[in-house]
């Protein structure tokens, strides 16, 4: 893979919504490169979720211009070129566990047999073993989650769109699924857009964090974060970790400062 | 020594039926209770038989006409399940029409309001006319109309009440709208569509024992009662009353039981959150 072409491109991105005439985007502009781990990070509202919607193609933007593998948003859509994961799980009540991971696959017209195949590795995965058969009113929230990161692994989309995954999973879980998530990351060549709240998650997943600010939603900066690769354990540790964690967290308070200063 | 073995609790059978007489004893307790009130109030106070007529009378009587009883029963019986199945297809499939282009529904649904308003069993004499005051379609015929409405209107509501991430997900798969339809849209409209027929069951037996009201063949429920009133046979009347109430709580409950069956993921049905 080399640097030439995005795999998301926005130029100008601008979203109104008619309803309560809410400014969720402002002019923003941002590239990911192939095999980037992109972080979104900032203040509630700033339009994190908004943002994956529009590279998704399911809301439309105001005005703008998205690409994604370098076609019209629309048309990677089509092609499926991306999985996501909402911001709540969004399983289908009427399914089981494992028939709500299947149903990507259902879509893409796989067979039985490599359909159960490979719900069964998802399964193992988010660690979801003898709840194959369970409803998702039987799980737990941190379980539903973890089915809807399955779903959307399951087809190995070459984008990944993931609008706080982890922030329904214990501290434990989540650091499990860090590491997972990075694995996957690595082994599938995939490129990932991850929104989270967490300034130190966002640091030791991401080579890029972007750093955005609320009324109207823009970006504050974006950090490079150079910490060596592959991430591990003694990454959190680094002298260099903590200093990026602070760049991150200045660039957000400086953020909502500038929101300050707007009248209210 | 002795080891205390721990075993799972089966799912049995027995244990489901345990529960669900727990469940129901309440229920038949408070009806046996009820129709011995009944009979005593009415043997204790002389209550006149034309007024009403005590349980054990009705249930006699039911007993010496039974032949015709049942057979005017189940004939006013098909009468509603024609209907209900006719009017509940057509509504279903209307539902489905105006969930797909909404234009339309937006621009049908104050008529189909408007229409639900409508005392529909006013027009049995009507429909008589129509159909032949002698057959069964006549009085399918209302039967099916009057359910039309409350299943079109609760499988419509079912149709449109989807959560949008429920669709934006299936967008992501490049979903059709056929599929968002067949995957999301109709699943999710299944616990209104069975609120619907439910409904449906008790207004169906209603347009068709009405129906009969209005004249019709001599083995029809609905003219057992208005005839045996006329003449003052009132446990007759009463009987033939037992036996709609029997029928329409049989329709009721295949319904309710056609629910557990095809609903047999939702919360509801399986006992809740344990
Ligand atoms: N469908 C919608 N209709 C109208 N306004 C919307 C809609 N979706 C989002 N908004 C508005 O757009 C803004 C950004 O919302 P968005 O959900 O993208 O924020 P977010 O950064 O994801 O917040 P959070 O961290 O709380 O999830 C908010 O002001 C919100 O009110
Ligand atoms: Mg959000």
């Amino acid at each position: 893979m080399n640097e030439q072409a995005a795999v998301v491109s926005l130029k100008s991105v601008t979203k109104d919504f008619q309803r309560g005439g809410v400014r969720a985007l402002q002019e923003i502009d941002l590239e990911v490169r192939p095999r980037e781990f992109i972080s979104l990070i900032g203040p509630s509202g700033c339009g994190k979720s908004t943002l994956l919607r529009i590279v998704g193609d399911l809301v439309p933007p105001t005005s703008g211009e998205v690409v994604v593998n370098g076609k019209q948003a629309h048309q990677a859509r089509l092609d499926r070129d991306y999985g996501i994961v909402f911001q709540d799980a969004v399983l289908y009540d009427w399914r089981t566990v494992a028939k709500n991971i299947a149903l990507p696959l259902e879509m893409l017209d796989w067979d039985r047999a490599r359909r159960s195949q490979r719900v069964r590795e998802m399964v193992e995965l988010v660690e979801l073993g003898g709840f194959e058969d369970h409803y998702p009113w039987q799980l737990s929230g941190g379980m539903q989650q973890r089915v809807s990161i399955a779903r959307a692994l399951a087809f190995d989309p070459p984008l990944l769109l993931m609008d706080e995954p982890f922030g329904a999973l214990d501290e434990m879980t989540r650091e499990r699924m860090n590491m997972e998530l990075l694995r996957i990351w690595q082994e599938s060549g995939s490129t990932i857009v991850f929104v989270t709240h967490s300034i130190a998650e966002a640091v030791f997943l991401s080579t890029r964090v972007v750093v955005m600010s609320p009324r109207p939603g823009r970006i504050t900066g974006i950090v490079d974060i150079d910490l060596p690769q592959p991430r591990n354990t003694d990454t959190r540790e680094q002298e260099r970790f903590f200093e990026l964690v602070t760049e991150v967290r200045e660039l957000l308070r400086t953020g909502d400062r500038s929101g300050e200063e707007l009248p209210a | 020594m002795s080891t205390t073995v721990v075993q799972p609790v089966p799912r049995s059978f027995g244990r489901m039926m345990g529960r669900g007489a727990r469940d129901w004893l309440p229920a038949v307790a408070i009806f046996v209770i009820g129709i011995a009130l009944w009979e005593g109030l009415v043997r204790g106070l002389h209550v006149q038989r034309f007024l009403l007529p005590a349980p054990s009378e009705i249930l006699n009587t039911f007993w010496d006409e039974r032949d015709t009883l049942v057979s005017a029963g189940l004939f006013t019986f098909k009468e509603a399940v024609g209907g209900f199945l006719i009017g509940s297809a057509f509504a279903v499939l209307v539902a489905l029409v105006l969930a797909r282009w909404r234009p339309l529904g937006n621009a049908l649904m104050p008529y189909a309001i408007a229409a639900n308003a409508v005392p529909i069993i006013a027009f049995a004499p009507i429909t008589n006319n129509w159909f032949g005051i002698l057959s069964p379609a006549s009085k399918m015929a209302i039967a099916a109309v009057i359910v039309f409405f409350p299943v079109m209107v609760n499988t419509l509501r079912g149709l449109t009440s989807v959560r949008p991430e429920s669709v934006e997900l299936m967008h992501s798969y490049a979903a059709r709208e056929r599929d968002i339809f067949r995957r999301v849209r109709i699943p999710t409209s299944l616990p209104y569509l069975f609120t619907g027929l439910k409904v449906a069951t008790v207004l169906a037996m209603i347009g068709a024992i009405v129906g009969d009201y209005f004249g019709g063949s001599q083995d029809a429920l609905g003219i057992q009662i208005r005839r045996s009133a006329g003449i003052f046979a009132f446990e007759e009347a009463w009987a033939a009353i037992f036996v709609a109430s029997v029928l329409g709580i049989a329709f009721y409950g295949a319904v309710a039981l056609a629910e557990r069956v095809v609903l047999s993921w939702h919360p509801s049905v399986r006992g809740g959150r344990e």
